[in-house]
């Protein structure tokens, strides 16, 4: 390699001090600017008055927290905490086996598995809620073969369910990697040794392998839950509007209702749930 | 080791759950009547139909301009960042930070974006989903390139500057050349991010303006056509080829690597 010596006087820490600066400042600025600014907006605009056409008006208030503990947002709260949590649970389900089997592959077929699980989430978002649009409405598919069995036509679109599958189709993929890294790296000796002391298949997957993977089950969930959380196009294509999630408020509040202190203030109690959610995990991975 | 034949239940369920829904999809495609849910027989109607959509290709122009954009921001401060946050400081904060914008829940980042845009009376635009998409973008970026960071020789910059190089001239000699295979990576990464992202964009792209996730979006709110499943189906084998292709190119690389 060719290095050019061009001999400069100048000491080592200027030098040094010069690089950080060099290195750091352009994207430091630019995430101040762009990142930490917003979002301190958002945390202020929590405890200011509504403009009439948006925007705000700097005079204190304490109302927007108040509204939060209003019967009518505590539901939806409530709803986004059961939808999300759902998705999440029979990610888990279905993700674990599927992990579990996919880490005992022969190792060509491994890569295979794994890449075929990510395939899908590399195509368009909306395109693969659209896809559930075309499976679940009243002439699709699903109805089709209902139909064709001799049985009723349901509504499937439009409902909770419909929500909870667009949410697990859209995340499943990022509960089987974290899970599969923790279940790849497991010592297989661990659970021979614990089959050659005479614990049936069960046994070894509760006392054995299932405790070690914990951390990644973790990380899994928080992976599906985080992004159910906070969405709001699933819940607005597949719920038809009528199943509201937190996400949906504030997408009303800053660009229907206009209401940009009361949005600011769904948002935080958005990332406040995200938080706890986070430390539970954090403290979960340092004891294991 | 013994293995439960109940765990290939859930195992082939997902395989089912995951593909089940892109045959439909480009199955309906090829459909000739005018309905995405009873096949008649095959025509490529549709993606006749979608070549000459204007809005369809306006939206594509838009998104390509925005993922050019953001990738070209967000490759460059990335990079630095990255050298810098390796080599040049110690402050874990400063690492927490660069990572924020890679798991903030996008809805939070796009109204905190639409109140700054608000605050500063940044009339919306291409150019304010770019500067956007440029944030999160950046800390994949740089998440991409510390990890190839980690694995070069820092050895070989230190002779650099014992040399007497300052630390510009060592990076552009000795820690790009390094670095180069993880930049790649990472701007691949930030542009295939933006080209998807549907969220950000709807909240700072303003009135005037769409790209390709929000004419999707809007068509969809709009009815369900078969030209849609056209599209859905053009994109699913770009980004098919595009992983494969990358997983290719991995592999080619790592046995490059070992010879």
């Amino acid at each position: 390699m060719k290095v050019s010596i061009e001999a400069r006087p100048v000491s080592p820490s200027r030098g040094r001090r010069l690089g950080a600066f060099v290195f750091l400042a352009p994207g430091l600025t630019y995430l101040i600017v762009l990142l930490l600014v917003p979002l301190a907006l958002v945390l202020s605009y929590t405890v200011f008055q509504r403009g009439r056409f948006g925007g705000v008006v700097y005079e204190f208030t304490g109302e927007n927290f108040a509204r939060l503990f209003d019967p009518l947002y505590l539901s939806v709260l409530g709803t986004s905490l059961k939808i999300a949590g759902l998705a999440t649970l029979i990610a888990l389900l279905l993700g674990y086996p599927t992990a579990y089997l996919i880490a005992q592959l022969p190792r060509k077929w491994k890569t295979i598995a794994l890449v075929a699980i990510v395939l899908p989430f590399w195509t368009n978002f909306i395109i693969r809620a659209y896809a559930w649009i075309i499976l679940l409405s009243g002439p699709g598919l699903v109805n089709s073969g209902l139909q064709a069995l001799g049985l009723e036509p349901v509504e499937l679109l439009y409902n909770e369910g419909a929500v909870v599958t667009g949410l697990l189709y859209s995340y499943l993929p990022l509960m089987v990697l974290p899970l599969y890294a923790a279940i790849e790296k497991l010592d297989p000796q661990l659970r021979e040794a614990s089959a050659n002391l005479g614990a049936s298949a069960f046994t070894t997957f509760r006392k054995v392998t299932l405790p070690l993977t914990v951390p990644g089950v973790m990380t899994g969930c928080l992976f599906v839950f985080v992004p159910s959380f906070g969405n709001f196009v699933i819940p607005e294509i597949l719920g038809g509007g009528k199943t509201a999630m937190v996400g949906n408020l504030i997408r009303t509040e800053f660009l229907k209702a206009r209401d940009w202190p009361f949005g600011s203030t769904l948002a935080l109690a958005l990332i406040a749930v995200l938080l706890v959610l986070l430390l539970a995990q954090a403290w979960v991975a340092r004891r294991a | 080791m013994r293995r439960s034949r109940l765990l290939y239940v859930p195992f082939w369920a997902t395989y089912v759950f995951l593909y089940a829904p892109i045959v439909v999809l480009v199955v309906m495609s090829f459909n000739s009547g005018e309905s995405a849910y009873t096949y008649e027989g095959f025509s490529l109607k549709w993606y006749a139909d979608l070549a000459a959509d204007e809005r369809i290709m306006d939206g594509l122009i838009n998104t390509l301009i925005v993922a050019t954009g953001s990738t070209v921001i967000a490759t460059v401060l990335g990079t630095l960042l990255a050298v810098g946050l390796a080599r040049h400081t110690r402050s874990k904060t400063l690492d927490a930070v660069a990572l924020v914008p890679a798991v903030l829940p996008d809805l939070v980042l796009a109204i905190g974006l639409l109140l700054f845009y608000g605050m500063i009376q940044l009339t919306l635009g291409l150019y304010s989903v770019i500067l956007a998409h440029g944030v999160f973008a950046m800390a994949f970026v740089a998440a991409v390139v510390r990890t190839r960071l980690s694995g070069a020789d820092a050895s070989l910059e230190e002779a650099s500057r014992d040399l007497g190089a300052g630390p510009v001239t060592t990076f552009r000699k000795v820690t790009l050349p390094q670095l180069a295979p993880g930049i790649v990576a990472g701007a691949l990464l930030a542009f295939t991010l933006s080209l998807d992202e549907f969220v950000i964009a709807f909240f700072t792209i303003g009135n005037s303006e769409q790209t390709l996730p929000i004419v999707i979006y809007s068509m969809i709110r709009f009815g369900v056509t078969p030209k849609i499943n056209a599209l859905a189906a053009v994109l699913l084998l770009v980004s098919f080829t595009a992983v494969i292709v990358g997983q290719r190119m991995t592999k080619i690389g790592e046995s490059r690597a070992q010879d």
